[in-house]
């Protein structure tokens, strides 16, 4: 039975670093702004084109 | 040849609007303007069209040319320390507020501006709150760089005087979601850790390490619960009580403490496992609580003053020519040029003959007034036409505008309007109720049983902790925020809600609250105009930039106007026009007059609003009738309202009857008031044992706003100025306050029920205390059912109270 009590600190210990990454989550403001994300997920792969391009370019 | 049929159909290809002048195209594409066509010629040539795949039509018409001098003062390094987020090294971040951003296109572009200038490390946009910031290396660029390039694209960033005195705010929000994450987090494991004693599992042979080391980790779980979750409420029960007062906070304490206190004891001396579940669960529903009622609108502010309405800089004339400079380093004696459609800073003497100020926003006045040089000139005036230069008489902080802000309305900060909720009024009451039975019941058991009579006596502090009664405002309140919102009405939080509900007086204002503040509706009265002198009138007024005969030329609709052989023009009075066939008068009857032409006009049209005369070739043709327009539905919402309502205005007379024939009942009708006057009134509707609810618009009202008990500022479009308020209103749904009213009366009798459905579980639980069968169990399943059950009644009963009195209840 003495394996539950490391079981139970193995558990405790993940469900802690759910917890260090939602403070972080919070500190790194994805928190304060819910709308723009979810804008900015539309062009992700155009920005990167739009750059690659731009470079290109200017490596001619 | 009618001149209409020249107007091309097509739509830029920038920001969608109609263009009119056909020749602006480049590679293809037309454009209304040469602005827009800049713009995308910046775009084109840095790789930047997909800004235009995005969203078609998206950008933003750029009629003006930038000035390039108006950004001068952002060189100062006074100005840049103020406004920047801050430095470090070379890397600057600013945020800007851009009212212009509105679609993803934008959110795009102000991301990807490292393709403009080099200089730009990135862009983050808060589509909400309409700012981006920007972080830049000065190295390579500059401030004033970065928002001449901002203003030629299109997203002119709002500067106003404020950002130069404030500092920025942090967000105390992420405290909040911290907190709840905390006790959330301790909440289910502990829950998860108690499962054995629910399940009485603690008769198994090695029950004894198990409940000591599921006990310690209890306690190590709750105490950030308790020391970092819950601490405001044990700060702020303990400042209230230390200013010998109670607030709901205290008896909220007393069960925390007697929670945590109680069980800490059971788990280390071994005689229960405690009930730290229903403790941390207790935290962490009253979080929950605090989120809801916490609920803000991040595109609003509710805060403005005079700073957020004047501009930022001002051209002063000096020895070296023009120099921007910023507005708080203007000195008495500075001469200072403001160009048409700018706010004039501070209070001057006019230098320029025939001025016209516009003070509509701060008097309410709705034309605009002449002024000769020599005359005073207020700060907030808006220049109108030409050019104006002044001398600087009285510095920002002491002009005329910003006394208001003097007077003792303004002195108390807006918590003290708050009156005290309704759940901390009772709560002294209650927490005696509770200490009293908890007494009772410790001194009857010490009689019968004394070794019981602590645990009892903790019981009963326990299950009367007010954990339902603490949810009940919040969620009803948060209910009662968000149906608001979704019909046009925003609240500046949960707390003035009760200040709304006891409105005993109305006090409106007039331009730009009972009138629409742009529109105005014109019509000719007189003998009617044929196509030909139509096309002369709007002509003549074209060369005018009086406000009333712009208005006329909207009207009419022409294109390809005449030039007139000879113009002249009495600022504020009339025009005179001369084309080769005729000669045209439009201005006051006055100005008629004076040319000897006889004007005849007839009663029935007076206090309808403004009206300029016409006359052609000497002969009297009628008049435009210039009426402002009622908002619609205004005339149902004053009749319906059967308490006494004012009108304060700031204009004249001249639209009484119009005003009258709205709503013939005005408890009373005042004009020509200044923005003290309106103070001044509220004030004294106040000493009356009136509950004001004033609704207003411009700076003008600012006062009036301060001082009502609950002040509303309609506005047409939420990201423009609105003076300081507790509750801003969709200028479209205004015709709905009085259901709102209603509404947030009602909401406090669904809060006196729930407050009622809560007493209930504490009796319950009274009834296992006393008799001394509080087991953690019970404690588990009542707390947590009684929070949900709040929470569920408030907001159903919120939704189903809005749907009957016809509001929209879903965003």
């Amino acid at each position: 039975m003495g394996v539950i009590v490391l079981l139970i600190l193995f558990s405790l210990l993940v469900a802690l670093i759910f917890l260090g990454a939602f403070f972080w989550a919070v500190k790194s403001g994805q928190f304060d702004d819910p709308q723009t994300p979810a804008i900015r997920m539309l062009f992700d792969n155009e920005i990167s084109t739009s750059k690659n391009k731009s470079k290109t370019l200017r490596g001619e | 040849m009618n001149p209409s049929t020249h107007i091309a159909k097509t739509r830029c290809y920038h920001c969608g609007e109609n263009c009119n002048e056909a020749d602006i195209v480049w590679e293809n594409k037309r454009f209304c303007c040469e602005g827009c066509k800049t713009v995308f010629q910046i775009l084109d040539k840095n790789n930047l069209c997909t800004y235009y795949s995005l969203n078609e039509g998206a950008g933003i018409q750029v009629k003006n040319g930038v000035e390039r001098k108006r950004f001068e003062y952002l060189q100062d390094l006074d100005v840049q320390h103020k406004l920047v987020d801050f430095q470090k090294g070379n890397t600057v971040s600013i945020t800007f507020s851009i009212p212009n951003i509105h679609c993803t296109s934008c959110v795009w572009l102000l991301e990807n501006l490292q393709n403009i200038d080099e200089g730009i490390i990135r862009g983050t946009v808060n589509f909400l709150k309409r700012t981006v910031t920007i972080v830049f290396d000065d190295t390579k660029t500059t401030l004033r760089h970065v928002v001449e390039m901002l203003t030629t694209i299109g997203y002119e960033p709002t500067l106003k005087l404020e950002q130069l005195e404030e500092e920025g705010k942090a967000s105390v929000q992420r405290g909040l979601w911290l907190k709840l994450g905390v006790a959330g987090f301790c909440f289910g494991n502990i829950m998860l850790f108690s499962f054995p004693e629910y399940l009485k599992m603690d008769q198994s042979g090695s029950s004894d390490m198990f409940r000591l080391f599921f006990g310690g980790l209890n306690i190590l779980l709750a105490l950030p619960v308790l020391l970092y979750s819950g601490i405001d409420y044990l700060k702020s029960a303990w400042a209230v009580l230390s200013q010998k007062g109670i607030n709901l906070d205290v008896p909220i304490s007393i069960g925390m403490l007697a929670l945590f206190g109680r069980s800490a004891y059971e788990i280390i001396s071994g005689t229960g496992a405690g009930y730290f579940d229903s403790f941390t669960g207790f935290i962490f529903f009253l979080l929950i609580g605090k989120v809801v009622q916490k609920k803000t609108f991040d595109q609003l502010t509710f805060d403005r003053d005079y700073k957020s309405y004047l501009p930022i800089s001002v051209i002063r004339l000096g020895q070296k020519g023009e120099k921007s400079i910023p507005v708080n380093k203007l000195e008495i004696g500075d001469h200072v040029l403001i160009r048409n459609q700018e706010l004039v800073p501070a209070d001057s003497v006019n230098q320029t003959e025939n001025l016209q100020i516009d003070y509509s926003f701060i008097t309410g006045e709705s034309e605009p007034v002449s002024l000769r040089v020599g005359e005073l000139v207020f700060a907030g005036g808006k220049v109108v036409g030409k050019t104006a230069e002044l001398i600087i008489s009285k510095k920002v902080e002491h002009s005329y505008l910003t006394q208001l802000w003097e007077n003792e309305s303004f002195k108390n900060s807006h918590k003290d309007k708050v009156i005290t909720s309704f759940a901390d009024r009772i709560s002294p009451h209650f927490t005696f109720t509770v200490l009293g039975i908890a007494v009772l019941s410790l001194l009857v058991w010490l009689q019968i049983d004394a070794s019981q009579a602590f645990t009892i006596f903790t019981a009963v502090l326990i299950v009367a902790c007010p954990c339902a009664l603490a949810l009940s405002t919040p969620f009803t309140l948060g209910s009662v925020v968000n149906i608001l919102a979704a019909n046009g009405f925003y609240l500046r939080n949960t707390h003035v809600i009760e200040s709304l509900s006891r409105t005993s007086a109305f006090v409106f204002d007039k331009t730009g609250t009972i009138t629409e503040a742009e529109n105005r509706s014109i019509d000719f009265v007189g003998i009617p105009l044929s196509n030909k002198e139509e096309h002369l009138v709007a002509s003549t007024c074209k060369s005018s930039t009086h406000p009333l005969s712009k208005a006329i030329v909207e009207k009419l609709k022409r294109t390809a106007l005449n030039n007139p052989v000879s113009y002249f023009e009495l600022a504020g009075k009339g025009v005179h026009a001369v084309y080769p066939d005729s000669r045209v008068y439009i201005g006051s009857s006055e100005f008629l007059e004076e040319q000897n032409i006889q004007v005849t006009t007839d009663d029935s049209s007076l206090g309808y609003g403004s009206k300029v005369f016409v006359a052609i070739d000497g002969k009297y043709r009628g008049y435009f009738r210039i009426r402002h327009i009622v908002r619609k539905g205004l005339s149902n919402l004053l009749s319906d309202i059967f308490k006494p309502v004012f009108l304060l205005s700031g204009d004249n007379e001249k639209e009484k009857n119009m005003l009258l024939k709205v709503f013939p009942h005005w408890r009373k009708m005042l004009f020509d008031q200044s923005p003290s006057d309106k103070l001044d009134f509220v004030n004294t509707l106040k000493r009356k044992g009136a509950h004001v609810t004033m609704i207003g618009d411009g700076l003008n009202d600012a006062g009036a706003l301060q001082a009502s008990n609950f002040g509303i500022a309609v506005s047409d479009d939420k990201s423009s100025f609105s003076p300081a308020c507790d509750g801003i209103i969709d200028a479209t749904s205004l015709h709905s306050l009085n259901k709102f009213v209603a509404f947030s009366k009602s909401a406090f009798t669904i809060i006196l029920f729930s407050f009622g459905f809560s007493l209930l579980y504490n009796l319950t639980g009274l009834g296992f205390a006393i008799t001394g069968h509080l087991s953690p169990l019970v404690a588990a399943i009542l707390m947590p059912l009684s929070s949900v059950s709040i929470m569920a009644f408030t907001t159903v009963a919120t939704r189903i109270q809005a749907q009957k009195m016809g509001l929209k209840i879903w965003v």
